[in-house]
């Protein structure tokens, strides 16, 4: 009790994955949450999916203790982020509907609103023109799930302006995140790096040099990877990360970053990673 | 040793410490392909994660049908099959 947040009000648009882990991070960290997404059948499903990663939390300890939870509001209207003092677009990672999500956000909240993108690839100067106050947007890459890991990356796009990056470390503040800051490219640092190192450790599988297991298990023991690539990648989930890679591929032409045969495949076949309880691995029923 | 998806609840009678204790060895045996020991660490010896402990929340929740809830719900109630075994113990009789 006795905690002093400043009047934190979140809005978040996309109840996927990321919007879901947002949403938990912030919730139980005492923030009020308006989830948005576009079926309210997804909103049920992501009510108990917020609820099952509020245990996991607390499981693992990470909720500041004796801070009530933030209530959690859904809804199918982008009208009702109007009130929020700062939104998120947690959307899939296609340019044509991140424009869509971010014009409608930035057309119906207040001027000082911050909007933030957990954009994976596309870069903030490019999403600045599709909103009315450019200054407004920064880039804010939470990671999976968001409330175990603290470090955030933020991207400040050419356009970010001083008052929205005050803004955006208060709130990162608020939620106990620690960022760090820097500058706008495609991919920015982290998907720059890991997205062409899990399409390499798939390539690496689909050419049968080594199973998952084994190129996981190498990059485990021998680098120090908490994961392995291709669990990691059946966290992100592997439609977003085709989608990533392809956003990367068009804009740097990197051809590691050309989503290879097997990840098509794989998302073909409905097998997404963790979220559908089966991608590099076999994770026996859907995870919370 | 049931490798499919279907959990069937343990009923009313025969919980035990050695039965519990028994089944989660069998488990964990089959999830993280390791034979552990019952005061054995799962996390301080990397070979769980933390996604592994909440899936090891619902089995426990699922299959002696209890709710582990409250202060409870702790990381230190999961860290060895001894520490799981008391919990379910001590919420069944609870």
């Amino acid at each position: 009790m006795g905690t002093d947040l400043p009047d934190h009000r979140l809005a978040i648009v996309g109840a996927g994955v990321m919007g879901t882990n947002i949403a938990t991070l912030a919730t139980g960290h005492g923030v009020p949450v308006v989830l948005v997404d576009v079926a309210d059948a997804v909103l049920d499903r992501a009510r108990t999916a917020i609820a099952g990663k509020l245990r996991h939390a607390q499981l693992m300890g990470v909720l500041p203790p004796g801070r009530p939870h933030g209530t959690l509001t859904t809804s199918t209207s982008l009208d009702d982020a109007a009130g929020a003092t700062t939104v998120i677009e947690a959307v899939t990672e296609l340019p044509e509907t991140k424009a869509k999500v971010l014009a409608g956000v930035s057309a119906v909240v207040q001027p000082g609103t911050t909007l933030i993108s957990n954009t994976s690839c596309i870069p903030v100067d490019e999403m600045a023109d599709w909103v009315v106050r450019p200054g407004e947007l920064v880039g804010v890459h939470f990671m999976n799930p968001s409330y175990l890991i603290k470090m955030v990356e933020v991207i400040r796009g050419p356009r970010t302006g001083e008052a929205t990056m005050a803004a955006v470390t208060g709130l990162l503040t608020a939620l106990g995140r620690e960022a760090l800051v820097i500058r706008d490219s495609p991919g920015f640092v982290i998907n720059r790096l890991l997205h062409p190192l899990i399409n390499t450790a798939a390539m690496l599988v689909e050419e049968g040099v080594a199973t998952a297991e084994v190129v996981d298990g190498l990059l485990e023991g021998c680098l120090g990877h908490a994961t392995g690539p291709l669990r990691t990648g059946d966290l992100i989930g592997l439609d977003n990360l085709v989608d990533s890679l392809n956003v990367l591929y068009e804009r740097r032409g990197d051809e590691s970053c050309r989503p290879c045969e097997l990840l098509l495949a794989k998302v073909r076949d409905g097998d997404l990673g963790r979220k559908t309880g089966r991608g590099f691995y076999d994770y026996g029923k859907v995870a919370s | 040793m049931t490798t499919g998806q279907a959990i069937t609840p343990v009923t009313a009678e025969a919980v035990t410490a050695e039965a519990v204790s028994e089944a989660l060895t069998a488990f964990l045996a089959e999830r993280i392909k390791t034979e552990v020991a019952p005061d054995q660490d799962l996390f301080a010896s990397g070979l769980a994660s933390s996604m592994f402990a909440m899936q090891l929340v619902v089995h426990l929740e699922e299959t002696y049908d209890i709710a582990i809830i409250g202060p409870e719900l702790k990381l230190d109630n999961f860290r060895t099959v001894q520490a799981m075994t008391a919990l379910v113990l001590r919420l069944r009789d609870g």
